[in-house]
């Protein structure tokens, strides 16, 4: 299943809720503001790091990019795809759950 | 693939309309099928033709006219959140006694048996909104 999460860790309890939901092994892909969730040294970092190693963890590159965050502050474990990543992601999963 | 698409939000709100987009752009690239997109909530406002953001900026409502021209996408509207927020093409304003309509190119106004319609005959379902 893959999971996208679009708001920020920092407005909404939406990656909280998904990161809680979601099972072992699943995609996880972080869209629009949910980026910043991805970079280093914030109240959810470590969150998000554990995070990594239970589920398979995506991050939107054009929307890294629109933000200016760059690729190495991100937590280890986030990988960078484009949107036609985004729509291999939603090919190989059976279901697509937005979280908004 | 078939793809159905879900925009839940208006334009230049926050970023869905804009993902949505980028999203059916790129499925299209690789040869999947969108079935239709779907407007729902305050998302039918990405659906009247009297947008008119200023000329440095992405016209979000032409982009899904040209896409819907260039792939012959079916961009459905829904009627009870259109005509709550305005969006009226000539059907709608004849009953509602209106002046005149102002659907985009490329839309129609429909039910919500569109959206149930597009969740079951496609093999994915993707909601973009707030």
């Amino acid at each position: 299943m893959l999971h996208t999460v679009n708001k920020s860790p920092f407005e909404k309890n939406s990656l909280q809720t998904c990161l809680r939901l979601a099972k072992e092994g699943n995609d996880i892909l972080l869209i629009e503001d949910a980026v910043y969730a991805a970079t280093k040294g914030t109240s959810v970092s470590e969150m998000v790091a554990q995070a990594a190693t239970n589920f398979n963890l995506y991050v939107l590159g054009p929307d890294l990019l629109s933000r200016g965050v760059g690729q190495d502050e991100l937590i280890a474990g986030c990988e960078v795809v484009d949107y036609a990543g985004f729509v291999r992601l939603a090919t190989e999963n059976d279901k697509v759950q937005s979280w908004l | 693939m078939k793809f159905a698409i879900m925009v839940n939000e208006g334009p230049y709100t926050h970023q869905s309309s804009d993902s949505a987009y980028q999203f059916t752009k790129a499925a299209l690239k690789q040869g999947h099928e969108i079935f239709r997109v779907f407007f729902y909530h305050d998302g039918v406002n990405n659906g009247t033709r009297f947008t008119a953001p200023p000329q440095d900026d992405r016209h979000l409502v032409n982009r899904w006219s040209e896409l819907a021209e260039q792939h012959g996408l079916d961009l459905v509207v829904c009627v009870a959140a259109a005509q709550r927020r305005g969006v009226i093409d000539d059907k709608e304003a004849q009953r509602y006694g209106k002046d005149g309509n102002n659907i985009a190119p490329g839309f129609r106004i429909s039910g919500l048996g569109q959206l149930i319609e597009a969740g079951i005959q496609s093999d994915r379902l993707l909601v973009f909104g707030d």
